[in-house]
């Protein structure tokens, strides 16, 4: 079956080979399209519940915020996932749609901030500061944003010829930062009713998503050291 | 923009503006007039100022309250959707998200039910549900509910003083607080035995507070029976303290000369106290409770409004805290 197969992709004309799924153009722009999914199902919810009409349940603006969290996480996880998947599947036409991935988890945080400094704080800096002083968890929540944000900065192809290889990797490394930032925001907001159902999902699947990386490098430095001996 | 200060205009009763969809209709009436159908449709619209207003959701068994005289007892701000007031509660014995309480309170049985009186009392009894129900008149009170994460809502209940059963029981001078024990069944509310609070759930009031005419012992709201996850079949309101001291569900009310020791003090005595008096003046240590989000009417990009000390209710209360100091005795 192999043997048929490269055969084949040596006989075929390289336009004619038909291309794999995952390295069209398009399967860019289908990921992109479904990404924007969840914002624009809520922001339906928040038109239509500004016409009165409310699909977004009694408090809207409550729910919006919870759920633009709950997507940042989701998409942060998401993105965490396609190098150990990459690897494990042997796939390596996935690595194409992580910065597409990374990038939605920045949107995501970001919409999520503006839905706390808007629909809870009406855009009040006095407000908003005085609220972080009193909630540390939005100060964890923010600082996990922040973090985010030279990693989306230089996120583009000439960013990473201007920073070098190595050097934009470690600082694209302070995602497994942010990662456990983000889940310890959502832990303390969860923890004024011990309600860490959903908590205790996130937390295993970063744990699985870090811990797969922390054995992985160390299998690479163990090949490293036995090639040196 | 109020340019005029109108304290010494007599606002109109909610129940006193008539529904657009009657005014709307008030040719058909005459017609009617004029057949057959009108002694018939004419007996409904008389019978009207026996009941208060609020139109019945049909969801429930009736049980209409007339309007009360008591000071404060209706306010004319919009009653909240009733969706909204039975589909966003706090009623942690079914769940802590908002939307647990009216998923899961369907098992809740509120027949049979008694209520034990007991305590610092000199006619102690357990009174049977049905008792209660005829016990005095039932009235329309529409009362604003602040919950102390920070969202109101306006509830038009229906029931009567809690003063009224207090009376009949005849507390002994011994008798200093009320306490409150709500139903804690396993078998029917998931989660009791689940760490977030001590149960049963017990929460109190001082004799005078329980005292006030406008504690509420309520059984119903919207002019129908409560729902389940609001608290049936009997709980009270206490309408200027944030909404947890209204304790829902009620199987026991026992008079102390201590303070009892209620859920949430039990819980996290740093953030709740006993009182829990409504106070913009008195952040909850991890949140700031100056203004609150009215579910249904303030839109989403609205600014959230001020709270009012006392839920607005000061006139009829602030004397039960007279020389108090309300920063300590939160």
């Amino acid at each position: 079956m192999g043997r048929a197969t490269a055969t084949l992709t040596a006989v075929v004309p390289r336009a004619a080979r038909p291309r794999p799924l995952l390295l069209r153009p398009g399967a860019k722009i289908v990921l992109f399209v479904v990404c924007l999914l969840p914002f624009a199902w809520l922001l339906r919810g928040a038109v239509l519940s500004t016409l009165g009409e409310n699909v977004l349940g009694a408090n809207p603006a409550e729910a919006l915020i919870r759920a633009t969290g709950d997507w940042t996480l989701r998409f942060l996880c998401i993105t965490l996932a396609v190098t150990p998947l990459r690897r494990l599947t042997g796939t390596p036409a996935l690595a194409r749609f992580r910065r597409v991935l990374g990038l939605f988890t920045f949107f995501y945080g970001c919409v999520h901030l503006l839905c706390y400094s808007w629909l809870d704080m009406g855009l009040v800096l006095d407000d908003i500061l005085r609220d972080i002083a009193k909630r540390p968890f939005i100060l964890v929540g923010t600082s996990a944003l922040l973090l985010m944000s030279p990693l989306a900065a230089t996120s583009f192809n000439r960013a990473i010829k201007a920073l070098g290889p190595a050097r934009w990797q470690a600082l694209h490394r302070a995602i497994y930062a942010v990662a456990p930032l983000g889940v310890l925001h959502f832990f303390w907001m969860r923890s004024a009713k011990s309600n860490y159902a959903e908590v205790a999902v996130y937390a295993a699947i970063v744990a699985l998503l870090l811990g797969w990386r922390v054995v992985d490098a160390a299998r690479a430095a163990r090949i490293r050291a036995r090639r040196a001996a | 923009m109020h340019f005029l200060r109108d304290h010494d205009f007599d606002h109109a009763h909610a129940g006193e503006i008539t529904p657009r969809a009657t005014y709307e209709r008030r040719r058909e009436l005459l017609k009617l007039l004029g057949s057959g159908v009108a002694g018939a449709a004419l007996a409904g619209w008389a019978g009207r100022a026996a009941h208060a207003q609020t139109p019945r959701p049909g969801k429930l068994a009736a049980l209409p309250g007339a309007r009360s005289a008591i000071s404060g007892a209706a306010t004319m701000e919009k009653p909240t959707a009733y969706a909204d007031a039975t589909g966003y509660n706090n009623y942690y014995e079914f769940g802590t998200d908002k939307g647990d309480p009216a998923q899961n309170a369907h098992t809740l049985k509120t027949r049979p039910w008694t209520v034990a009186i007991e305590g610092e009392v000199k006619k102690p009894k357990v009174y049977d549900i049905d008792e209660l129900l005829k016990l005095a008149p039932m009235e329309e009170r529409i009362y604003r509910l602040r919950c102390v994460e920070g969202w109101s809502m306006v509830i038009p209940w229906v029931g009567y003083s809690l003063a009224e059963l207090i009376r009949r029981v005849e507390p002994t001078g011994n008798a200093k607080y009320v306490e409150f024990v709500t139903l804690a069944d396993p078998k029917t509310m998931p989660f009791v035995g689940s760490r977030v609070l001590d149960w049963p759930y017990v929460e109190g009031l001082r004799l005078d507070e329980a005292m006030h005419p406008l504690t509420l012992l309520a059984f119903g709201m919207y002019g129908e029976l409560l729902p389940n996850q609001n608290g049936a079949p009997v709980r009270a309101v206490v309408p200027w303290k944030y909404g947890f001291k209204s304790g829902k569900s009620i199987v026991k009310i026992r008079f102390t000369d201590k303070q009892p020791t209620t859920s949430w003090v039990k819980s996290a005595a740093q953030e709740y106290g006993f009182y829990s008096n409504v106070n913009p003046e008195v952040d909850h240590p991890r949140w700031s409770q100056a203004t609150e989000r009215r579910i249904g009417e303030d839109g989403i990009f609205a600014k959230k409004r001020p709270t009012l000390m006392f839920n607005g209710y000061g006139p009829q209360v602030a004397s039960l805290y007279a020389g108090m100091d309300l920063k300590k005795n939160f």
